[in-house]
């Protein structure tokens, strides 16, 4: 689903006048960059801009590290109580037939 | 009884120290180990458990308030699973299926979702300040990637990074974990949590963009 950053962040109060996006405009509309959620028309917007601000570009490569970084957080490894708990678990589940 | 010679001693495989998923070595897949499941095996059981209780239990942690309740939210979520395993489809992966089973009980559970007050969080994710009348940075961002990638393999920075995440309000964590932690796609992330597709983008952002401010305000400092 699209909808244009105008309804997304009326708050913002993006002139009607030109295409062009300011820097505060465009860290709100990262997010729906990234996800693939701007119309064909914002998104033209967003990379225009992004080609001439080397603050925006940074700004939008430290929101990539940043999901990066999550990515690479490890669950913590399974304790032997907790294996024993359910491999217990799974053994009153057999019979409860 | 359909047990097999494995039943009694489990000495599974120890879960590989991986640090990213896609090094990790060939897996039987969990379509297979669910197929030997529903045969009785019960080392498959185990085998599914050190995959993704790890997952559940962290997932678990995001809804309640204590370790003991979240272990035993994960225990009813593996319980459910198998006595719903004839049920599951494989309409969604395996580890989605436990995720939507998971929540369920958490929330029904979850004191630390009830406790914490929805707040309108709307208004822009960079302080405005930061920015000149013309909507131009006036304090553009900080440089910090370089320093996370130097860091990117101390424990300290993956600790950061967890106090970070369980600092954000309770819908934009479990938001943020799903997607980007565990990675799941955006329509599982709006299935598990039963949320609409804009709403979840919505709490990606403002989440996200927290934990950039926070990065940036630990690791930033490069002159600009």
């Amino acid at each position: 689903m699209r909808i244009s950053f105008q309804r997304a962040y009326p708050w913002l109060r993006v002139g009607s006048r030109g295409p062009d996006l300011v820097c505060q405009q465009v860290v709100e509309l990262v997010t729906d960059y990234l996800e693939g959620a701007l119309s064909p028309a914002d998104r033209w917007r967003f990379e225009a801009h992004l080609e001439g601000c080397p603050h925006c570009t940074e700004y939008l490569a430290q929101m990539r590290e940043t999901i990066r970084l999550a990515g690479r957080l490890t669950p913590e490894d399974l304790t032997p109580a907790m294996r024993s708990d359910l491999t217990d678990l799974y053994r009153q589940w057999r019979a409860e037939g | 009884m359909n047990r097999t010679g494995c039943g009694e001693t489990v000495t599974g495989n120890p879960r590989p120290a991986y640090q990213e998923s896609d090094t990790l070595p060939a897996m039987e897949p969990d379509e297979e180990l669910l197929r030997r499941l529903r045969a009785g095996d019960e080392r498959a059981f185990v085998t599914l458990v050190e995959r993704h209780n790890g997952a559940m239990l962290r997932l678990a942690l995001s809804f309640v308030p204590s370790r003991a309740v979240a272990e035993e939210v994960v225990q009813d979520t593996w319980l459910a699973a198998l006595r719903g395993l004839t049920a599951f489809e494989g309409r969604s992966s395996l580890k989605t299926w436990l995720f939507s089973i998971l929540v369920n009980r958490a929330r029904t559970t979850g004191v630390r979702e009830a406790r914490s007050v929805p707040v309108a969080d709307a208004g822009p994710v960079v302080d405005a300040s930061r920015f000149g009348p013309d909507g131009a940075w006036a304090e553009p961002p900080e440089l910090w990637i370089e320093e996370a990638e130097n860091r990117i393999d101390a424990v300290k920075l993956a600790d950061l990074l967890r106090v970070l995440l369980d600092t954000l309000p309770a819908r934009q964590r479990e938001v943020v974990l799903l997607r980007d932690v565990e990675e799941l796609s955006s329509a599982d992330v709006c299935d598990v949590l039963a949320i609409s597709e804009a709403n979840q983008r919505v709490l990606l952002h403002r989440g996200r963009a927290k934990l950039r401010q926070a990065l940036e305000l630990e690791l930033g400092g490069a002159p600009r």
